[in-house]
This record gives C-alpha cells, structure tokens and sequence, in this order.
C-alpha cells in the first residue's frame, strides 16, 4: 500500500468538504464529549456511594435540653441492640468543626453560625441498612432526649438518584448526538464519493483493490473522528480545570464531593479516541457498502 | 481467450433484453470491431467482459476464468488484464499527463521504480514523450485520447477494450488513433473496440460483429461496417 497516495487522498478528501468536515468534526466532538462527562459522573457516583453508604446511614440528633442520662441511656441501647453494627458520638464542637471544614468556601455562611447551633448526634450503621424504621422506633422523635433520627440512606438515596439521572440525561444526550455524527459522517462520505467519482471509476476499472479504493475514505472519517475525539479530550480537562476544580473546590476538600482526578479523564481519553475513531471509521465503511459503488 | 455462451442480459427497467442469446468466440490476438445502432447492445458486451455487470443467464468466460463464479475479490485482478479507452477519455483534470498514467499503476501498487520506468516509455509509444507535464486541458482531444490509452495500456493488459474511442475526434485524428491502436493490437494485445464510423471499419478491414437488438447479426472476418450500403 502506498502511504503517501492514501494520505494525500485523506488530506485532499476532508479540504474538499471543509464546512461538511468541520460539522462532523463538531458533533462527533460534543458527541464524545458528553459521553466522556457521563462516564467521569459514573466514576463519580460509584466513588461517594463508597464514601457514603459505607460510613453512616442512620443519624440520630439529641435535642438541645438532653441530659447526661438521657445521653448514656441512648448509648446503652445503641450498643446493646443487634440492628447496630457501630455508632460514633459527634458532640456540638465536632459538628462545628465539620461544619467549618465543609463550608471553608463560605466564610460568611461560617461566620453567622454560631458555635453552638449545630445538634450533637450519635451516627449509627446499621448491620442492614434497610432496618431503619426499627431504630427509629426505638428512638420516637422528641422524647428522652432525642431531637430527631434521620435516615442518612434515604437522602443518599435521593441524591444518588439525581445524579443518576444527570448521568443518563446525559448520556441520553450523547446517543443522540452520536446518531447526528454518524449521519453526517455518512452524508460527508457519500458526497466525498461522489467527489471523487471520477478517481474511483478509473481505480475501479484499472483494477485497485476494494480495499485500496476505500480505505482513503474510512480514514477521511477516522481521522475526522479523531481529530473529534482530541476536542472532547480538550473539553474536558478544560471543564475540569475552570468548573470542577474551581467552584467545587470546597466540597471536594471537605471531601463530599469526590474529586476528579487525573487519573480518570486519563483512562476516560482513550475510550473516547478509540470511540470516535471506530464509529466514524465503520459508519464510512457501512455507507460505502450501502450507497457507493466502488 | 474470449467466449459469450448463450448470454443473455435483461436490464430490470426495460422489457427487451439487452444482449440476447448471444454467443461467440474472440481468440487471443484478434482486432474485432463491435458495431451497431446505438441500444444495439455493444456497451453491454463490454461491460460484460470487464465484470461490471453479470449476464442474466449464459456464461461469459475471459483468459479461462467463467466470470460468472468469479467472487467479488477476484474482479480486481481481472481489471488488470484488461485496459479501457472511453469516448469521453476519463482523464484526471487535474493532474499531468504522466500522473494520470501512473495513476493506473499507483492504485494497483506497482513498485516506484517500475512506474518511473514504463511510464516514460508508453508516452513515447503513443506519441506524447514531450507532454509528460501538460495538464489535460492544454491538450488536444486527439492528445488526450493518446493520454487515455496510454493509461489502458501501461500495464500491458492482455485486452483492450474501446467504446467509440474516436466519436469526439475528426477523422484524421481519428485515424492516427486508429494506428496506435493496431500497433498495439500488434504486440499480441486483443483489442475490441465498439464504434459508428464505418469509414474506420471499412478501412481497416478487420472482423466485425454486428449486433441488432441484443442479438448477433452478422460476424465476419475481414468485415465492412455496412453491407450494400
């Protein structure tokens, strides 16, 4: 195979169609770009369920009068029922240094609470998360002491599915734009054949292998594709420098939002080249079988 | 070298075979003239030969391969066997002269140096040696048709096949392709050229097969275009 032949054909290909290639190049980039942010939100997602599922799942927060009885005979409970598998003690200064640490970003909202507003609690995991409403039977809201016991999975729960929802409206978003790149992608080729016809014919006629004819097609389309690909690349390491990094700064610290490492968009990049390079590659190849003859 | 067995093709579109029932032999070496009124099925005929259509029923069977069985993989090498000279040439604008026979090679993955090689050589045969850099609208239609065969018959094929290669040119141009493409045919290279111009047939006095609605009229060594005309 000659490499330069099938190299300057490329070239020439995706000059020819200019604003065709540039809108193929476009949506293949916010295509792939979507559903690189889809997965970095998976990866996202399954990193806090492990942050937060595994640590609390059940708060119970004592009311402002408690008294130290009242507090020991919770804790007794606590360790004596079988539903527990552990609990931890948080008083008012602890929740207040968290408090601090979680809003750092927020110094006014840190300054206008005072010291002693946050509730003392007691954060129990359970042996089986879905035996919440037995604890808080145990524990009825505003008496002996308790303020109120919440049940941490139930949030989480309700969290998790917003996020899973963004992830797939996302994702969603990514398909149809992924089936908008390939019909462009096989309308670019088709009119790159047509282009071409004269080229091909003789090819055709002189006897140039099937292969030799298409492959300066698939590749106008593969490098398209990756050229596609390196923008959505761009775009999200772009996204995570100037949005994630900076505005989630804070929460990320306090360590509530996972961050999004290096490591991630790393492994996500290869996918996403490999992605655009292989559909745009096979939409050509399938539109060159179905409506050009070579 | 050559055998049509009993083909017979039928376009979809239209009712009337185009070819039908036709049969008949071309050996290796021969210079056949394929004439006939225009729908007569001469196109057909050729476009049989090169694979670029299959026969409906019959076989059609080129250098002992049945074309019929032949798989798609396979017609490729079959093209190379054969050269194809057009009314309209199907030159490359926008290349020279040479690009465009090299071209033929290029895409058939002929080694550099053997296309630096032939390249040269065919231009000479045909006449245009100093027009190696022209680009084909600097050219005559006579120089391009020269161009056009050139390209058909650098890579030696075993066959040339000619559709009306001189109805875009007068008949002294006309002429001077006609003696390229004896000298070719000369070099034990079969040619058949499908054409309207009685006066060539008739000088040339070559076998003629005349074809009439699909079907073989008249097949004579030695022809003229019309009889008693």
């Amino acid at each position: 195979m000659r490499v330069n032949f099938v190299l300057s054909e490329v070239a020439t290909g995706l000059r020819r169609n200019l604003t065709m290639t540039v809108a193929m190049i476009l949506t293949t980039a916010i295509s792939l770009g979507l559903m690189g942010t889809g997965l970095l939100i998976a990866g996202m997602i399954s990193d806090m369920k492990a942050i937060y599922y595994d640590k609390v799942q059940v708060s119970i927060f004592l009311a402002d009068g408690v008294t130290d009885e009242q507090r020991s005979a919770i804790e007794t409970q606590l360790k004596d029922s079988p539903e527990v598998k552990n609990y931890i003690y948080e008083s008012k200064d602890e929740a207040y240094q968290r408090f601090q640490q979680q809003f750092s970003q927020q110094p006014e909202l840190v300054q206008n609470t005072p010291a002693d507003a946050l509730p003392e609690s007691f954060r129990v995991e359970l042996v089986n998360p879905e035996r919440y409403p037995v604890i808080a039977e145990q524990f009825p809201n505003g008496a002996n002491g308790v303020d109120q016991v919440r049940d941490e999975g139930d949030f989480l729960d309700r969290l998790f599915s917003l996020l899973n929802g963004a992830r797939n409206a996302t994702i969603a978003v990514a398909v149809v734009q992924a089936l908008a790149a390939l019909l462009l992608i096989s309308n670019t080729i088709q009119l790159a054949a047509f282009n071409r016809r004269n080229e091909t014919n003789i090819m055709r006629l002189v006897g140039a292998s099937r292969w030799y004819t298409q492959l300066p097609f698939i590749l106008e389309a593969a490098v398209a594709g990756l050229i596609g690909a390196l923008l959505a690349i761009a775009g999200l390491i772009l996204t995570k420098v100037l949005f994630v990094d900076r505005t989630l700064a804070g929460p990320i610290k306090a360590g509530i939002i996972p961050p999004v490492d290096w490591g991630a968009i790393a492994v996500i990049s290869p996918i996403i080249a490999a992605a655009g390079v292989g559909l745009a590659g096979f939409a050509a190849y399938v539109t060159l079988r179905l409506y050009v003859r070579l | 070298m050559i055998e049509l067995q009993h083909v017979t093709k039928l376009y979809p579109a239209s009712g009337r075979p185009a070819l039908d029932d036709v049969s008949t032999e071309i050996d290796k070496g021969e210079f056949v003239f394929l004439i006939g009124s225009s729908g007569s099925g001469k196109s057909t005929f050729l476009r049989l030969l090169l694979k670029e259509d299959t026969p409906t029923t019959g076989n059609v069977v080129v250098n002992g391969k049945t074309l019929n069985t032949m798989s798609k993989w396979q017609v490729p090498k079959l093209r190379r066997t054969m050269g194809c000279v057009f009314q309209d040439f199907r030159l490359l604008r926008d290349r020279t002269v040479a690009q465009n026979v090299a071209f033929a090679l290029e895409v058939i993955n002929k080694p550099t140096r053997t296309i630096k090689r032939v390249v040269p050589e065919v231009l000479e045969m045909v006449g245009l040696e100093g027009k190696a850099h022209r680009l084909p609208n600097e050219l005559s239609g006579g120089e391009q048709q020269r161009v056009a065969i050139a390209r058909a018959f650098v890579n030696r094929p075993l066959v040339l096949l000619a559709d009306e290669p001189t109805g875009n040119l007068d008949p002294e141009t006309s002429e001077g392709i006609m003696l390229l493409l004896e000298r070719i045919n000369r070099t034990g290279t079969t040619v058949i050229m499908a054409t309207h111009d009685y006066h060539i047939v008739d000088s040339m006095r070559r076998r003629v097969i005349e074809l009439n609605g699909g079907q073989i009229t008249r097949d004579q060594s030695r022809g003229v275009y019309g009889v008693g005309r």
